[in-house]
Order: C-alpha cells, then sequence, then structure tokens
C-alpha cells in the first residue's frame, strides 16, 4: 500500500497506540483487496455497541476498550481507545461521498438510492476507520466499478412494498456480487420500496449497487447505466419468475399456526409505521400471537407523538427500537412459526432461529396477527390491492 | 498432486482437509460460530463443520456482519484454518483478516473444481502456492 506522510505518522503511532492499531488494520485489509491507497471519509456507519455472546464476554473479561480492540480493530493490546475522529452515526452523505457504512442493506441504499460510494464493510474496518478518518480505496469507491453487469426486464407490474421484495430477492439471486439494472413495468418507486428492494437483493446475493434508469442518479438512461460497456441482453422477470420467488420465500412453512408477526427490516420506515398502526386500528391480536415492530430510537419518536404507538398498543403489538431478532436472538417465548413482510426476515430467521417462515404483504402478516392463522396466497400479477 | 498459484490474502502457511463450497457463504444466518457450523437451510453445505478445515468458496454473500461472524468463529475456536476464495469481496478479504488464517485468492484455477471436500491442502500464502493432494 502507498501511504502519505499523514498514514504513515498515523501507522507509526504519532497520534497513539489505537490509531496506530486502525492503520496498521487498514493496511492489512487494503493488502488483503489487492488496493493500493486509501481514501478520506467522514462518513462512517458502524456498531461498537452492539451485543453478541463473544462481544458479552469479552467486555466482561477485560473491559470496554480492550474488547473495543479486538472487535473493531483486531488487535489485541491493551490501550485506551481515543474519542472517534469521525462520527460513527446519523449523517446522509451527499452523491459522490466517500463512505465507510456497514450494514447491507443500508449500503446497497447509499450507493444506489443516494449516489455515495461505500464498501460493504465490517465492525473491524468501520472502528479503524472511524479512528482514522481512512478506508480502502477499492470496489464501489472506483468509477469503474459502479456500471450495471444485469439488465432485468419487469414483466409484472412491480409497484408496492412486496412486489419489490420479491424483485429484489430475484435481482440478488441473479447478479450475485455484481450490479444488476432495472427496467420495465415498475411505477416510480418510494423509499420503502426500494429499501426493501435492496435489503432482499443483499440478502440473496451480495448487491452493493444497483441502477434504475431514471430513478437512480448515477443512471440518467439504460446506456448511462451500462457506462462503456454494451447494454447486455435483457433478463425477464415475469409471472414464472414472480411465483417462483414467492414459492421459494415460503419453503420453509408448513404450519399455518402463527405466533408471532414480525414487521419491518432492518427498521421500518414512517410510511410503514403508519400503514402498521392503519391495519391494526381497532383490531384485537389473536391471545396466542405477538407482533412486534422494529424501528429505529429516532421514529419511535414520531411513532409515539403521531399516535401510531398507542394503536399498535391496543391492538397488543408492540413497537420497540433499534433491535432486531435476527441480532438479539430473542424472539417472543416458545415462538413457532413467524410471518413477515420483510423478504430478508423470511429468509434470515429460519436460518438464526429455526423457525418456520411465511412471507406476504402487511394486510397478510396483520390479518395473521389477528386471527393466529397465515392465510396468505400469491395475489395475480399486477393485482395489487 | 496439483499445484495452484495466486496471490497473498492473509499471510502464513497452513496445511489440512478442504470442505470445498460452490455456493457463497453468508455470515449472519450463514454459520454458527458457537458450533462452527453451515447453518443456512438451503445451503448445499448445510450441517457441516469448518472447524479445522480449509474453506473453499466462491465468495461471500449476506448482511456486513460476515466478518464479524468469522471473527467470533475464531474467538469461540471453532474457525476454520485457513481460506481459499474466488471472488475478492471487502466481506470476504476483511473476514479473512480478522480470522487470522492464511488465505489465498487470484487462482490461476477454479479451485471449486480442482479441490474436492477431503482433499488435503497446503497453503503457502506468502508465496502464493496452492499444493493439493486428494483424496484417495
Amino acid at each position: 500500500m502507498r501511504l502519505t506522510d499523514e498514514e504513515k505518522g498515523m501507522l507509526d503511532g504519532i497520534e497513539g497506540p489505537a490509531v496506530a492499531a486502525a492503520m496498521d488494520l487498514l493496511v492489512r485489509y487494503g493488502e488483503a483487496l489487492g488496493c493500493g491507497h486509501l481514501c478520506d471519509v467522514r462518513n462512517v456507519a458502524g456498531t461498537m455497541t452492539q451485543l453478541s455472546p463473544v462481544r458479552a464476554r469479552l467486555v466482561a473479561e477485560v473491559g470496554w476498550d480492550r474488547a473495543f480492540a479486538v472487535i473493531n480493530l483486531d488487535c489485541d493490546d491493551d490501550f485506551e481507545i481515543p474519542p472517534m475522529r469521525v462520527a460513527t452515526c446519523g449523517t446522509i452523505p451527499v452523491r459522490g461521498e466517500h463512505c465507510a457504512w456497514m450494514e447491507s442493506s443500508a449500503v446497497i441504499y447509499a450507493n444506489s438510492v443516494l449516489g455515495a460510494r461505500t464498501n460493504c464493510e465490517g465492525a473491524a474496518s468501520t472502528g479503524a476507520a472511524s479512528l482514522t478518518g481512512k478506508v480502502p480505496c477499492w470496489g464501489n469507491h472506483l468509477d469503474g466499478n459502479r456500471y450495471g453487469t444485469h439488465l432485468i426486464d419487469v414483466a409484472v407490474r412491480v409497484d408496492d412494498f412486496a412486489e419489490w421484495g420479491m424483485l429484489g430477492y430475484f435481482a440478488g439471486r441473479l447478479a450475485g456480487e455484481e450490479r444488476p439494472v432495472i427496467t420495465g413495468d415498475i411505477g416510480r418507486p418510494d423509499l420503502p420500496g426500494l429499501k426493501h428492494f435492496g435489503a432482499a437483493a443483499a440478502t440473496s446475493g451480495g448487491v452493493e449497487l444497483y441502477h434504475i434508469p431514471g430513478i437512480t442518479p448515477e443512471a440518467p438512461t439504460e446506456a448511462a447505466a451500462f457506462g462503456p460497456a454494451p447494454v447486455p441482453e435483457a433478463i425477464r422477470y415475469g409471472a414464472d419468475q414472480r411465483r417462483a420467488v414467492y414459492q421459494d420465500l415460503n419453503s420453509q412453512g408448513t404450519s399455518t399456526d402463527v405466533d408471532f408477526v414480525l414487521l419491518g427490516r432492518a427498521h421500518a420506515s414512517v410510511d410503514q409505521i403508519r400503514q402498521a398502526a392503519r391495519a391494526l386500528d381497532g383490531r384485537r391480536l389473536s391471545p396466542g400471537t405477538e407482533l412486534w415492530l422494529m424501528v429505529p430510537r429516532a421514529l419511535k419518536v414520531i411513532a409515539d407523538r403521531s399516535g401510531c404507538t398507542d394503536i399498535i398498543e391496543r391492538a397488543g403489538g408492540k413497537v420497540l427500537a433499534d433491535s432486531c431478532p435476527a441480532m438479539s436472538r430473542v424472539p417472543p417465548l416458545g415462538t413457532r412459526v413467524f410471518a413477515t413482510d420483510s423478504a430478508r426476515q423470511a429468509h434470515y430467521l429460519p436460518a438464526i432461529l429455526g423457525l418456520e417462515a411465511w412471507f406476504g404483504t402487511l394486510d397478510e402478516c396483520v390479518d395473521a396477527a389477528v386471527t393466529g392463522r397465515w392465510r396468505g396466497h400469491l395475489r395475480p400479477p399486477g393485482d395489487l390491492r | 498432486m496439483v499445484i495452484l498459484r495466486g496471490r497473498k490474502v492473509v499471510p502464513g502457511t497452513v496445511a489440512g482437509p478442504a470442505l470445498v463450497s460452490h455456493e457463497a457463504i453468508s455470515g449472519c444466518g450463514g454459520i454458527d460460530p458457537a458450533r462452527g457450523l453451515i447453518i443456512e437451510p438451503r445451503h448445499e453445505l448445510f450441517g457441516q463443520s469448518f472447524t479445522g478445515k480449509i474453506l473453499v468458496f466462491p465468495g461471500a454473500k449476506g448482511s456486513s456482519a460476515w466478518s464479524a461472524f468469522f471473527q467470533a468463529a475464531r474467538l469461540m475456536g471453532t474457525a476454520p484454518i485457513g481460506m481459499i476464495f474466488t471472488r475478492v469481496s471487502t466481506k470476504a478479504a476483511l473476514g479473512a483478516v480478522v480470522t487470522r488464517v492464511p488465505t489465498v485468492t487470484d487462482l490461476d484455477a477454479d479451485p471449486g473444481q480442482v479441490i474436492s471436500t477431503g482433499d488435503w491442502v497446503h497453503i503457502d500464502a506468502d508465496r502464493g502456492v496452492v499444493e493439493v493432494t486428494p483424496a484417495t
């Protein structure tokens, strides 16, 4: 790696042992990537506090600073962790801004919808970036790696939340770690739709960047989405492909006795909170069924103040902030069968928690919560109400 | 014996039996670090242990917690002892770094075709050389 004088100084310990360890990790990581240099970042989104069994044990045994060094800097030395050079939350990047973000569904949104530039970083690389303001200049940071690789022609109408999730699951399977471009019979997507599309594509595959010509910022046209390369032959997403995705997501359940309904993944947006409240207003959950809506803490305030939390709680549901059963590994006690409106949760929770899963629309999930039964089915293509 | 040449991802030398995946591997929802197992229900290696093996796989998929899950496997003593992968990504590269095991990529033949589960594999990551002795 070619380091600047500033970076060499950090590596040599001018700014203390924690920054030196951070720079050492970035050099090892950059060399592992085959990357020649670092770039400056002022926008880091990582996690330093998320509990896992290993981290909890480390913190108990050796204290927070040494646990941070091991988990977030891959270093076994004993030193104090200084304040972060770069704040690790809360800022929306502008187009073209270099970032170091983790959380695969946030990364794909930042790259594709906002036009910022971030790889899918991990706990260690965001930890090191937060102390140095540097990250390997590789992958999505470079112009030549941001053009589309696959063209998907949507032949069935996609313009609601569940449909965007299924299309995303299809796109991830198809494109793997590459970059799909979506054209065809899509409405003007909204924020929840694009969030669901990206989260699903980053689950069935490793997609970190996609383009929708005329919608996303780096693809004014289909040709621009592919840059200097010719536009490839389109792959069709029609009724057959849609049905296959639906069946795939719904192949993990046999019992229709639903004891847990989970909405929002990673977290619900304001629109989804309002829709959930509207669907639950005046209804009452089945005695054997729990319903959780997962939200970020800032939106919990909005849910509380807008009355949505009251409506959901009156129905017997819960609005939970800053968590997710996939990370906490804690579903309601005794859960065996769950239903979700998130393709991402339907994919992950059977593996992580050993649950049976049903995937469907928000209304189908609320129906399951109220009746205790899964009665969802694949609607005819284009039938969105 | 078959010899493959590529480049170092994480330095070091190691030898052991191969566990070969032809599908990308997920960290979160893909492996259980406590038991050292592949746990993705529809994965070709579902239920298999990677502990003490050289993990051969085409690439990393899924959550950005990939590296954290393999790091957790290292801390719990269930990690693979080496890695060979085809598609370089931030997840796989950082994952190999924090797992702290000899790792190579960019090999001159597809390791998923050349290496079979159970073959004895020797990695000299600094020289970028992999020696494969087929299981008999």
